[in-house]
């Protein structure tokens, strides 16, 4: 295998509504000239490009065509595109450079919910059959997986609370999060229901963002970066699309994901949990003790731009090592309903 | 570095317009169960599932392949979705194709599809996007100035695009998973047909179908099980935004530098002589000697020529579309990895009715969106 590693990462503010349309570009504009030129790169460098995104999240077909604008027109590009999370799209990019192909790559993911219901869209990737038709919205079955979890005994709702107010306070030092700060543990489980057992802070907000990575190997990662965060391992998995077969206390996809990724001796883990207690879940699940720091960017509770936000912990992973503030870290993507496909990638100093 | 990586296997579906006997997972396991057996392969044997389609609006479900996962076997696998418009298919069995070659995995199944009967296409299509300028028309609309200018620009006679209509419909008439078969066709019944966006009549244009497409790929070891193997010599893909000033939209460049880049990597310096089948995307039969000049089997303004001679044809020395191609079957997100697999068939001596004598050496091309996207691969019967 050649090594190849994240030599930079910019993401967008993360808001609650921006201004810009579906298709990502007024979002990637920037940031695409935020990543290379702070590599000293030109469009003309990168090998490969792939992107991840949602039609129906953007309400309208091929969104993804609309965003290569934001690349600028000539030569064509050797691109391609995912339709999940742009974590994904990052593990396409490593298998490409591993082909030998090409050296370099530039990956990104846009997502503008604001533009629609998202719990209500998100419901359309159940079983059209059999499910979807019943509408339960992502909020809704996030709240069974939580009950479950509840009354087996996993976890509790003052667990849960801690979580968030951990995240929304850590998210303080984050420049992009949408939302920080937080009361404390016993005044947020004085607040109401949202949708019973998970209240409003157990949440991730509704998010437009988008975010960019650069990937590079062997050499042409040494000159990019100083410190390179060489990916020792990357995988993923899917579980059951049958919720009902599944036991939703336990992520067995992130299990072998992290197994075949190997997550031993990381010092920091940022997990992409949109909801308090799947943070707890996976931690449970990747047995995360207390030495590790977990999700120091405040994760999905603190903004949660839908198809770019498992390509930010990646990135935010990244940057933990690329300023020689760790020597080995964890950044998990997720997708589906209730945790049903997970992506595990370990990054490392050399 | 590049690992080897050979298709072990193929297979598809009954092509038709509304496949109202199938749910979506039973039209997909209906190619994958060809496929695997095909490549006598069991599901233990699957490392990973690549999936492919046009958008989710086809069918009228968001990431389908998420609830697709229990029938496509991936439960505890890797499970990959890519989106590339209407060279999704042919993109789909590239990436299947590079997880091989980075010696990431052994064995992968790609399954691509479309079940437009689901749900409305044209619905889905007709969306109206803020800046953006409508296609109401369809994709027929869109093309046909493309291929007005094609003609004006190559001086090509009038009958080209009904030679290729009816070539590809009698083909098709071979391929017994054909959607359209129409063995009785000629050149004046095309001609005579309605004219729908002129110069594109009823009969030069890909019907509007439900289907599937599956392929194996599998890693030097896997392909010693394989009697005949169609190893995979070299992949490319290009992109280019649907608009910018001086863009050709009659020959992309995109499209050029792919080819360009594909024959590089084959080690391919005369595509003409050194191709012995290609399945060429072609969904309005001008398109066939677009494409032809744009993948540089002949210098631009002399594709019409090929066809016009009857090169083209099941038994001229370049058969194009000899499974009757996109003419013929059209499940949009299926029909380029369908080029793709008919290829490796031709390869592997295993396209029945429509094999090309003899057949070493095709290729597999796909293109979508606004001319904007490409997808291709060359598979021969010769290890690289």
């Amino acid at each position: 295998m050649r090594d190849v590693a994240v030599v930079g990462f910019s993401q967008s503010p993360q808001v609650r509504r921006t201004d810009a349309t579906t298709n990502g570009v007024e979002m990637l504009v920037p940031i695409f000239a935020e990543v290379l030129g702070g590599l000293g790169l030109t469009k003309g460098d990168i090998g490969f490009w792939c992107s991840g995104s949602s039609d129906y999240l953007a309400g309208r077909a091929f969104s993804f065509i609309s965003a290569i604008d934001a690349i600028g027109p000539v030569p064509p590009i050797n691109e391609s595109h995912v339709e999940a999370d742009a974590a994904w799209a990052l593990y396409e990019a490593w298998v490409k450079i591993q082909t030998g192909e090409v050296d370099t790559a530039l990956v990104y993911g846009f997502g503008k919910s604001s533009a629609g219901d998202l719990k209500r869209t998100l419901a359309l990737q159940l079983d059209p059959y059999s499910l979807a038709p019943l509408w339960p919205d992502s909020i809704a079955i996030a709240g069974l997986q939580a009950r479950l979890g509840l009354e087996s005994g996993a976890w509790s709702e003052r667990a849960m609370a801690e979580v968030a107010v951990r995240a929304r306070r850590d998210a303080e030092t984050n420049g992009a999060a949408q939302l920080t700060g937080s009361k404390d543990v016993d005044e947020l489980l004085a607040e109401p229901y949202l949708a019973d057992p998970l209240r409003r802070h157990d949440c991730a907000p509704i998010t437009d963002g988008a975010a960019v990575i650069v990937l590079a190997a062997d050499e042409r990662a040494r000159e990019l970066a100083e410190r390179p965060a060489w990916i020792s391992g990357i995988a993923h998995r899917v579980d059951s699309a049958a919720l009902g077969s599944r036991d939703l206390v336990t992520s067995p996809s992130t299990v072998a994901a992290a197994h075949a990724a190997g997550i031993d001796g990381v010092e920091v883990a940022e997990l992409y949990t949109p909801f308090t207690h799947q943070e707890l879940l996976l931690r449970r699940e990747l047995h995360l003790g207390d030495h590790v720091r977990i999700t120091p960017s405040g994760g999905a509770l603190a903004g949660n731009p839908m198809f770019a936000g498992g390509l930010v912990r990646v990135g935010e992973a990244a940057r933990h090592v690329m300023s020689g503030e760790a020597a080995r870290v964890l950044a998990h993507a997720t997708g589906g309903p209730a945790l049903q496909q997970n992506l595990v990638c370990v990054m490392e100093a050399k | 570095m590049r690992h080897a990586a050979a298709v072990l296997g193929t297979g598809q579906t009954h092509h038709r317009a509304k496949r109202q006997d199938v749910s979506m997972a039973g039209l997909l396991r209906e190619a994958v169960d060809r496929a695997m057996a095909d490549a006598q392969v069991g599901w233990d044997d699957i490392d990973a599932v690549v999936v492919g389609k046009a958008p989710d609006f086809f069918e009228g479900v968001m990431m389908p392949e998420l609830f697709l996962a229990d029938a496509l076997g991936a439960v505890g696998k890797p499970l990959l979705r890519v989106h590339t418009a209407g060279s999704v298919g042919g993109s789909t069995g590239i990436v299947a194709a590079s997880l091989v070659q980075a010696g990431v995995h052994e064995r992968v199944l790609a399954v691509a599809w479309e079940k437009q009967s689901e749900s409305n296409a044209m619905w889905a299509l007709s969306i109206p996007i803020p800046f953006s300028m409508p296609v109401n028309a369809g994709a027929g609309g869109y093309f046909a100035p493309h291929v007005r200018s094609y003609i004006r620009r190559s001086g090509a006679p009038n009958h080209i695009g009904a030679m290729v209509a009816a070539k590809d419909r009698r083909n098709g008439a071979k391929n017994p998973f054909a959607h359209l078969k129409q063995p009785d066709i000629t050149v004046e019944s095309v001609q005579a047909s309605q004219m729908l966006w002129d110069p594109i009549r009823y009969d030069e244009t890909c019907p509007s179908s439900d289907g599937a497409c599956a392929v194996v790929i599998g890693g030097a070891d896997a392909a010693k099980a394989v009697q005949r193997p169609a190893w995979i010599h070299a992949t490319a893909m290009r992109s280019e935004p649907t608009t910018y000033a001086g863009r050709d939209q009659v020959n992309p460049r995109a499209g050029r530098d792919a080819a360009a880049a594909l024959w590089r990597q084959a080690g391919i310096t005369d595509p003409l002589h050194e191709i012995d089948a290609a399945e060429i995307y072609v969904p309005f039969s001008w398109f066939e000697p677009m494409w032809l000049e744009t993948l540089g089997f002949t210098p631009e303004g002399e594709g019409w020529k090929l066809t016009d001679t009857g090169e083209t044809a099941l038994d001229g020395s370049l058969p194009v579309n000899p499974s009757g191609g996109v003419l013929s079957s059209n499940p949009i997100g299926a029909s380029g990895l369908l080029r793709f697999a008919e290829a490796a068939m031709q390869v592997m001596g295993r396209a029945g009715e429509h094999q090309v004598d003899g057949a070493r050496k095709a290729l597999g091309h796909a293109y979508g969106g606004g001319s904007q996207f490409f997808a291709m691969w060359v598979v021969g019967a010769d290890r690289p």
